[in-house]
């Protein structure tokens, strides 16, 4: 047995290789070295959560029913027997109780829906605050964003397919949204419900683009967000012998095999967990769609929050009609503009910073946050932007949570969505350069020991130990960027030179981000600070202890 | 700060003058790597945590077959609940232990791999470029401006057999003006939601609700239309005290006796405005917070909406029922452009 599977599993991968080539392909990847951080489980999580939604998903649409047709319910939720409700919601019922592990499956699906929003959130986070956009990553930033809005997309469609009370009042929010589009919002509307809301149409239209559409472009741009991870190598955190000209980790066959493999049986098994124990869109306690009912507290899934949030804090007074036609500003603002400022600044951020730096080179090696203030600093304030919209999307709940007035909580939120943003980048950005400057401090001065030492004339001082070579790297290897400076506005003749105006706008955006900057600390530096103050340097403790 | 940048400047900034990278750090054994007695507990772990996996696919299998979920919701929980939790041990049984396998017992010593340039090399660059303009040679596109010209225009032309059809499908009939209409008319009896019971104006008590839809046939409301009609027609109904009720002058003869009725759909963007606070005269949409004053012609005094609901104006009929006047004279529910056309 031992001997002739070796030359079984040689003779198949033999046969392979002479059809496929495949040899090479190992050669170069069961080898691959990949770094070891925890945050860069963060985009694994929401890929594996994306592979449980597909195989959730596939049970689900194994006994849902995607019609609006009418049919009278028979079956053990007791409080709707005999009630009309659509094909839609009758088979979410039947799956849930009837299937067997129908309901987990539904459960897992949903969580599984949520996490996958909040690990790429969470992912793009990292990313973002450690600059791992920056060259050659643009693209796959890019990638990266369209992801996380195909995930919104599927997320909202799927979403209200069970045509259920919450959902169905989510697609009247969108109709009313969709409407609100200057001169064509009404055959907007027509076009997505195919006649007039809700219609019968709209439940096997978002059907065919939840199961088929959606999946197929996410399934895509994962494929691309991938490659691209593949032919830029991972990008990995700053330390020692990590350099922009290599990778250093482990291999993937037969670490990250079993690593990666490993963590999706975890995902899996944590949504599984979800699923069992935590009960999630309880439908049947909704009831079918009807435009009449709604209840109080009615919340759309985390992703969707700030959305809900930007059009509860709009005033109405926005509204105005010109020359007979109404233009409703106070939902085309807070549903079309704020998110669409939000997604331009994910778009465009990449290459505003590489055009205000200057910076054409390749970068494989991540930046610590605190190392470029001013993008921590925006980060935060847009990360402060999205939560006060979330907040906002529940403000009826603080409100009857804490008893407080639910027309004060939304004043607040109005003013804090402009004033919070502003507080946040520039408490940030005061952070990261105080962590600088304490990062200067300890390589030219060391630890603090806390040992006090008194000399002969009665002088104390404390002992310092010096860092390590490691620790020290760590806090210098790193470029501290100035503002670009420009070619002048007339050349040696006199003559104005073309694009000088963008370009003095270009520095005073860049001023704007390294104006305020803390230089790493450099060797002649240290040797400096030790020869004012010998006593601090590596021999001496060891002489005044002796 | 100022401080420490006339600091870095004076300092000159030579490429010499910078630390040297230190190298990978030295790898730390671990206790397996050592103690052949910790590897072993190692493996026995992981092999434990395989076996943990076992179980749970066996238990799930078991729980699936022997707990049958009865006829109610609690025994579906139940059982949910079991073929859940044996579900995520066969799933955590793999994952725990593969990863403990991989930390405990794989090779962690750090590899560092060269990265290369991602641009192709200029050899490549060029060889890319000739294979291009050899192509455009021998496809002699530069001199056929008729052959380009009528090929951009196929291929920009044919997606249009697809999108004409399915654009003027895909919106039925079009005709956005239904959105004028509900099904109130001159008469039509004003009836409970759900129920479809004809209200009595004498029944109504002062501060009293009623959820309300147009009196229509029971077939009607079994029929597919009926929900959409609905989305349009619903109506809330309160009895307030006359004294309290502020109406302008062409809207006197619009309720009946201290009753009003207000379209239910909300004009910001169509939740049912359902929440009534019997005090103030308040009615609030639950999604978004717009809060009308029913007291006072259901006007805004707070919330992104900015119109009042339309009012739907009422009166008794013979036998003492309320019914519409009319249809509502506004489009109800959100704003949309040509609106007031």
């Amino acid at each position: 047995m031992t001997t002739t599977t070796p030359s079984k599993a040689a003779a198949a991968a033999d046969y392979l290789d002479q059809r496929t080539g495949i040899g090479v392909v190992v050669k170069n990847f069961a080898r691959k070295v990949f770094p070891d951080h925890w945050s860069f489980l963060l985009g694994e999580i929401a890929l594996y959560s994306f592979v449980v939604l597909l195989i959730t998903g596939f049970f689900l649409t194994m006994f849902f029913v995607p019609s609006m047709g009418l049919t009278t319910y028979h079956g053990p939720v007791t409080a709707m027997d005999g009630q009309l409700m659509s094909d839609a919601f009758a088979s979410t019922l039947r799956l849930s109780f009837e299937v067997r592990g129908g309901l987990l499956m539904r459960q897992i699906h949903h969580w599984a829906a949520l996490l996958f929003m909040a690990a790429i959130v969470t992912h793009m986070l990292r990313v973002f605050f450690t600059g791992a956009f920056r060259k050659p990553r643009e693209l796959n930033w890019i990638v990266g964003c369209v992801l996380m809005i195909l995930g919104l997309a599927a997320g909202f469609t799927g979403y209200s397919l069970p045509d259920d009370v919450l959902s169905g009042n989510g697609l009247r929010i969108t109709d009313g949204v969709v409407k609100s589009i200057p001169i064509i919002g009404s055959y907007m509307s027509y076009f997505i419900f195919g006649g007039e809301f809700p219609g019968e149409h709209i439940i096997p239209r978002l059907f065919s683009m939840h199961v088929m559409v959606v999946p197929a472009l996410i399934l895509s741009f994962v494929a691309i967000h991938l490659l691209f991870v593949v032919l830029h190598k991972h990008t990995q955190y700053p330390g020692g012998g990590r350099t922009d000209k290599n990778v250093v980790g482990f291999p993937l066959f037969p670490v990250y095999v079993a690593k990666a493999g490993g963590f999706f049986f975890i995902v899996f098994g944590v949504l599984a967990l979800m699923g069992a124990t935590m009960a999630i869109n309880n439908v049947w306690n909704y009831g079918p769609y009807d435009p009449s009912p709604v209840s109080a507290g009615a919340q759309p899934d985390w992703y969707m929050l700030f959305l809900e949030g930007s059009l509860r804090l709009m005033p109405g007074q926005a509204e105005v009609v010109i020359g007979g036609f109404t233009l409703s500003l106070n939902i085309l603002i807070p549903a079309v503009v704020i998110p669409g400022l939000l997604f331009t600044f994910l778009f465009v951020y990449p290459f505003v910073e590489a055009r205000v730096t200057r910076d054409d080179r390749e970068h494989h090696v991540l930046d610590r946050p605190r190392n470029v203030p001013v993008r921590t600093g925006l980060g935060v304030a847009f990360l402060t932007a999205f939560i006060i919209l979330a907040v906002a999307g529940s403000n009826d709940l603080i409100a009857t949570h804490f008893h407080m007035s639910l027309n004060s909580i939304t004043w607040a939120l109005r003013v804090l969505l402009f004033v919070g943003p502003v507080i946040t980048f520039w408490i940030t950005k005061r952070i990261c350069l105080s962590l600088q400057r304490k990062d200067r401090e300890l390589v030219l001065h060391g630890h603090e020991t806390g040992k006090i030492v008194r000399f002969a004339n009665g002088e104390y001082i404390e002992v310092h130990r010096p860092l390590t070579e490691q620790e020290r790297w760590l806090r210098v290897n790193f470029d501290a960027h100035k503002p670009l400076v420009i070619e002048p506005a007339e050349d040696s003749r006199g003559v104005r030179r073309k694009g000088y105006k963008q370009d003095v706008r270009w520095q005073k955006l860049s001023r704007f981000f390294y104006e305020d900057r803390v230089e790493p600390v450099r060797p002649s530096e240290l040797h400096t600070a030790h020869g004012h103050d010998e006593l601090e340097s590596e021999s001496s403790p060891a002489e005044l202890h002796s | 700060m100022s401080e420490l940048k006339t600091n870095s400047s004076d300092v000159t900034t030579t490429s010499e003058d910078r630390f040297t990278d230190p190298g990978i750090p030295a790898h730390k054994e671990r206790m397996g790597d050592t103690d052949p007695a910790a590897a072993k507990r190692a493996e026995r772990q992981s092999s434990a945590l395989f076996t943990i996996s076992i179980i749970g696919t066996i238990v799930a299998l078991v729980v699936y077959f022997a707990i049958r979920p009865g006829d109610s919701v609690a025994s579906v929980r139940t059982a949910n609940f079991a073929l859940g939790i044996s579900i995520a041990f066969a799933l955590l049984g793999i994952g725990l232990g593969a990863i403990h396998w991989a930390k405990a017992l794989m090779s962690d010593h750090e590899i560092a791999e060269e990265r290369h340039v991602l641009k192709s090399s200029d050899e490549d660059r060029t060889g890319a470029l000739e294979a291009l303009e050899a192509g455009v040679k021998d496809s002699n596109i530069g001199r056929r401006t008729v052959l380009k010209g009528s090929v951009v225009t196929a291929l920009g032309l044919f997606p249009l057999t697809i999108a004409v059809p399915l654009v003027s499908s895909v919106g039925n009939d079009w005709n956005v003006s239904k959105f004028r209409h509900t099904l109130w008319e001159k008469g039509k009896r004003l009836t409970t939601d759900p129920a479809g019971r004809p209200v009595k104006a004498s029944e109504l008590t002062v501060g009293s609700v009623v959820h309300i839809i147009p009196e229509v046939s029971d077939e009607e409301r079994k029929s597919g239309e009926w929900i959409t009609e609905k989305a349009k027609a619903v109506v809330l109904l309160v009895r307030l005290d006359p004294k309290d009720l502020k109406e302008s002058e062409e809207r006197k003869s619009w309720s009946y006796d201290g009753i009003v009725a207000y379209s239910k759909i909300c004009t910001h963007v169509g939740c049912p405005v359902a929440l009534y606070e019997q005090q103030t005269h308040h009615l609030l949409c639950p999604c978004h917070q717009s809060t009308f004053d029913v007291a006072n012609g259901a006007k805004v005094v707070f919330g992104p909406a900015k119109r009042p609901l339309p009012q739907l104006p009422i009166t008794v009929d013979d036998e003492g029922y309320l019914v519409a006047q009319s249809d509502f004279t506004e489009p109800i529910g959100p704003s949309y452009w040509e609106r007031l056309k």
